[in-house]
């Protein structure tokens, strides 16, 4: 749908002014400073919400377009819409960024600076889901770095110079082989159409030949599966994580991740189909040997953030699971569990962070018997955790269900073995979950435990309730991701089909070879 | 024998012309007038250059020959000498200060910044070697002195010394390549050599070839380019920071539009033999360039290093030529001029007297102490490191699109990595703002109303055009014609 207002640029853009805003008033005030970062957040939230009313779900069509000329010497535009994938990330982002700026209550060095590099983080977080010209997307991709750079840095934990350097060497080491590809890509349908573009849609059309295909696909590939993190890309992460401080780990977890996993929807697979399908072997092997690898290591993990950390690698597994096997269920199981994920991990890391605050330590040895001293505390801990295992009535279920739903109906030992992997998550879950909150207290410090306040109380209820109504009733989601996801695997599957037919081959050799060289 | 004067064309030499008579009206001033007329100096200087760019900019879309073809007028030479200008005003706001501190306020210094500039307007619009050369020596004269103006102190005389000899010695070269040209071509005419070049398979001619080495030799020691870059890093160090500053720029991107304009108006038949040459010389200056910066603990050594990289990522364009590689050259270079004299500015203000505030540590906890300044020096570094949506990237990413279009993709590929590699010192920089304790109390500023003019214009500059290039790339693609 056109709307006449760009709702989409205002809610991206508004955070921007909000910061821009914070730099005029004086360090000093904090209250002040943490107020207005805080009414910038909720008034985004609620101008994003229109999004969800309004948008059309008999449509594959972008919603709430804008296209206005920008850099016309290079065809580039500001050119931004959503569809029923980019759609629920948005609002995820917009919803987490408001959940973070509340987590950042007690933040006491230098909030002024805090809340600037989180406002400009989500308006470049909202920028990347929207961009539909190649261009904006990686100004966007490169524009959050910075703020995300200085938020492990500054406020990060005591190994955070390391791990900040780490995960901006690693993630801009990606994005520049994405960058040339994306240059590439421009000159090929520059040469195709005697068009200089970078609308993705444009691009689109274009009839890529299948060895640049192969190396663009690459490209794109490294980009994304560093930033998702994909094994054996991901040694950045847990150093990130467990030196970010909650806030950043939320983001991180909660939004940044998914920049990895939408990119493969929305560029590689569109983009470049033979290659994709080319790939699949490939992808899916590793992202089952994520899946297996993040639980388990995982399990042995002493520290909690390094835990959900790990458990994130798994997680992670599932929706590139899904998105490779190139069916609807897969594809739309893929998506909820980006924001599936976002909620339980976000609600886990929150509450880990809660624990620090209290008793500054994050090793599962220094805690047991929270619950008696916390017990709303303990509600919330298991709702999150049964999420994050997949328990049927939450969220995680309907995700992961979907998932290996499609994957079974493509590859059934791939499947096999994922499924295994939802079992080893409720082992290091809930074995977790025992030594931290149940057993008696034995050191003294726990038992000076306080329960949650009414400002964290605000932090988990929202994500409680999401966490229940996306397990109960998904429809309202699923329904508007439909038709975009189903254009979405048509356009794939048509694209994909023409390239073997003129290469000669039928489809069904093509397969048996890869079913072949799968097995 | 019949002498023939030829015509002169004063209006297409008149910016260079003025700014002559500025430099020595200066040096007079500095004679004759009283002590308390000097501190105008600076201000007189810097009027005279934007006058001058006043001038220079109505000559935009004139397409002149003159004095017998020595010289030229053309939009390329326009925008260059338009981004000199712009360097040197800004130069000049940052020294005002500066010199005064060091108590070396001397008219010589603004005279002598001013003829580099003529030197190198000279440069831009050689049409002829011998115009080039003449300018050459012109900016590298002035440039010699200037790195020993602060006199009282032995890194400035031994910036000086290794400076002078060295170039001094390249000069040797240079004109040698001159000569050998010279010699088979029988003309020292852009044009002619070219003409005479394609008539008669230059390629088979070691003369030419041995010329065209020679003059690689020559221009790559003014850009610092590896292997000639070893004098840089100590002229860097031991130069008064804005002199530094300036060398950074303004002869660098002069030496760039020499090296294109030469080897791409006289020597395109000769392409397929110094492109190869060229690629080898811009991969190892990249990746030379930002391997050594990383280690480096003196600011100045480190920027000194960064602007060999930056030369890598220059030479690149120049490899690529046509009208994208020239007008990605030029871009690059109007943006190199905003960040990297930006980032000269805030090194100039945190100076003490005596004793340049040189070393990384001591930017520890700026973040800290000076909050704008410490923004402003990481807003510098991100661009330096090219991250959007800043001038720096902008100009990256059009040298790069500009070699992939052309099919260097592999050296695009070396590019980008490079540019990674360049992240990690710059960010390094951030790290010690923002992440680390200062290490001791921070001089009093010197700030004065110039140097904070020429840093907004550095940073509006670097963000403005990060986001808004339009204009820029616009007029950069009308200048990318050699006429």
């Amino acid at each position: 749908m056109n709307c006449d207002c760009p709702i989409l640029t205002l809610v991206t853009f508004l955070p921007l002014l909000g910061a821009i805003i914070l730099l005029f008033i004086n360090g000093e005030k904090q209250e002040r400073i943490k107020r207005v970062a805080l009414a910038v957040a909720i008034i985004d939230f609620i101008i994003s919400m229109p999004l969800f009313i309004l948008f059309k779900t008999d449509t594959s069509e972008f919603q709430f377009v804008q296209n206005v000329p920008w850099i016309k010497e290079f065809g580039i535009s500001y050119h931004v819409g959503i569809d029923g994938i980019s759609l629920f990330l948005f609002l995820l982002t917009s919803f987490l960024s408001l959940i973070c700026i509340l987590a950042s209550w007690n933040v006491k060095d230098r909030i002024k600076e805090y809340m600037i590099a989180m406002l400009i983080l989500q308006t470049g977080m909202l920028g990347v889901f929207i961009s539909l010209d190649l261009f904006l997307f990686y100004m966007f991709w490169e524009l959050m770095l910075i703020p995300m750079y200085l938020l492990i840095g500054v406020w990060g934990g005591p190994r955070r110079i390391y791990a900040t350097i780490k995960f901006f060497v690693y993630t801009m080491a990606g994005s520049v082989l994405m960058l040339i590809a994306i240059i590439f890509l421009y000159f090929m349908h520059y040469n195709a159409t005697g068009e200089y573009t970078f609308d993705l849609l444009k691009i689109y059309n274009l009839d890529i030949p299948l060895g640049a295909q192969f190396w663009l696909f690459l490209a794109f590939f490294f980009a994304f599966a560093i930033k998702v993190p994909m094994f054996p890309f991901h040694t950045w992460l847990p150093d990130a994580h467990v030196e970010a401080p909650t806030a950043g780990s939320v983001i991180l977890a909660g939004v940044l991740l998914k920049m990895g996993t939408y990119g493969f929807v929305r560029f590689s697979l569109p983009l470049f189909p033979y290659a994709s399908h080319q790939f699949v072997p490939l992808i899916t092997w590793l992202a089952v040997a994520g899946i297996i690898y993040g639980a388990l290591v995982a399990m042995v993990q002493e520290d909690l953030k390094k835990l959900v950390a790990y458990s994130s690698v798994s997680h992670l597994g599932f929706v590139i699971l899904g998105i490779f096997v190139f069916n609807v269920q897969g594809m739309e199981g893929g998506i909820l569990q980006m924001i599936n994920h976002g909620l339980s991990t976000g609600a886990l890391f929150l509450i880990v962070g809660m624990l620090y605050e209290r008793r500054h330590t994050r090793m599962i040895a220094d805690y047991g018997g929270v619950t008696k001293k916390m017990p709303i505390l303990a509600v919330f801990f298991m709702v999150a955790t049964l999420s994050s295992i997949g328990l049927p009535g939450l969220n995680g279920f309907v995700g992961e269900f979907l998932v290996l739903l499609g994957t079974f109906k493509s590859n059934v030992l791939i499947a096999v073995i994922a499924t295994s992997g939802v079992i080893l998550s409720a082992c290091y879950m809930l074995w977790m979950f025992q030594r931290v909150m149940f057993n008696k207290i034995t050191n003294p410090e726990n038992s000076k435990l306080k329960d949650i306040n009414r400002r964290e109380l605000a932090l988990l209820l929202p994500i409680t309730i999401l966490i229940f109504w996306i397990g109960i009733y998904p429809k309202p989601i699923l329904s508007r991701m439909d038709a975009s996801v189903n254009h979405l695997l048509t356009q794939v599957d048509e694209k994909y089909k023409m390239t073997l037919n003129r290469l000669g081959k039928s489809e069904d050799v093509l397969e048996a070879s890869e079913v072949k060289s799968e097995d | 024998m019949e002498i023939v004067i030829p015509p002169f064309d004063l209006k297409s030499i008149s910016p260079i012309v003025s700014l002559s008579i500025a430099a020595i009206f200066i040096l007079l001033l500095d004679v004759f007038c009283r002590k308390t007329f000097k501190d105008r100096l600076g201000y007189i200087s810097f009027l005279v250059v934007i006058a001058t760019g006043v001038v220079v900019y109505t000559q935009i879309g004139q397409n002149v020959y003159s004095f017998s073809n020595m010289f030229v007028v053309d939009n390329y030479s326009v925008f260059f000498n338009l981004v000199f200008l712009l360097s040197t005003a800004l130069v000049i706001l940052m020294s005002e200060n500066y010199i005064k501190q060091e108590g070396v306020n001397y008219g010589e210094y603004y005279t002598l910044i001013l003829f580099a500039t003529v030197g190198m307007m000279l440069m831009a619009g050689g049409a002829d070697l011998l115009t080039i050369f003449l300018g050459l020596e012109i900016m590298s004269i002035s440039l010699y002195v200037l790195a020993g103006f602060t006199r009282d102190k032995v890194r400035s005389n031994e910036a000086s010394l290794k400076y002078f000899l060295l170039g001094a010695f390249v000069t040797g070269f240079l004109l040698y390549g001159i000569a050998l040209l010279y010699g088979a071509t029988g003309t020292t005419n852009l044009k002619e050599i070219a003409a005479f070049i394609a008539e008669n398979s230059g390629l088979s001619n070691p003369m030419i070839v041995a010329g065209s080495s020679l003059l690689i030799i020559g221009f790559g020691f003014k850009v610092a380019c590896v292997p000639f870059h070893k004098w840089s890093p100590d002229v860097y160090e031991g130069s008064p920071t804005p002199v530094t500053a300036f060398m950074s720029i303004g002869p660098k991107a002069a030496g760039f539009a020499v090296f294109l304009r030469v080897f791409h108006v006289a020597l395109p038949g000769l392409q397929p033999k110094w492109s190869i040459v060229l690629w080898v010389l811009a991969v190892l200056t990249m990746t030379v360039g930002n391997l050594v910066a990383i280690s480096q603990t003196n600011i100045k050594r480190m920027l000194a290093y960064s602007s060999i990289a930056h030369a890598g990522y220059a030479l690149v364009a120049i490899i690529v030529g046509g009208e994208f590689g020239i007008a990605s050259l030029l871009f690059y270079m109007l943006a190199y001029t905003f960040m990297n004299l930006g980032a000269f500015a805030i090194i100039i203000v945190l100076g003490r007297k005596g004793e340049e505030n040189a070393n990384i540590e001591d930017f520890s906890g700026l973040g800290y102490k000076h909050p704008l300044l410490a923004v402003a020096m990481c807003i510098f570094m991100f661009s330096l490191a090219g991250i959007p949506p800043l001038v720096g990237f902008i100009g990256k990413f059009y040298i790069f699109s500009a070699a992939i279009k052309s099919g260097f993709i592999i050296l695009a590929i070396i590019g980008m990595i490079n540019s990674v590699i360049s992240v990690y010192y710059y960010l390094r920089i951030t790290v010690v703002i923002y992440m680390k304790k200062p290490i001791r109390e921070f001089a009093p500023l010197s700030l004065s109303p110039l140097i904070i003019s020429a840093i907004i214009i550095a940073i509006c500059g670097t963000i403005y055009f990060g986001i808004f290039p339009s204009k820029i790339i616009a007029f950069a693609q009308q200048s990318a014609v050699l006429y």
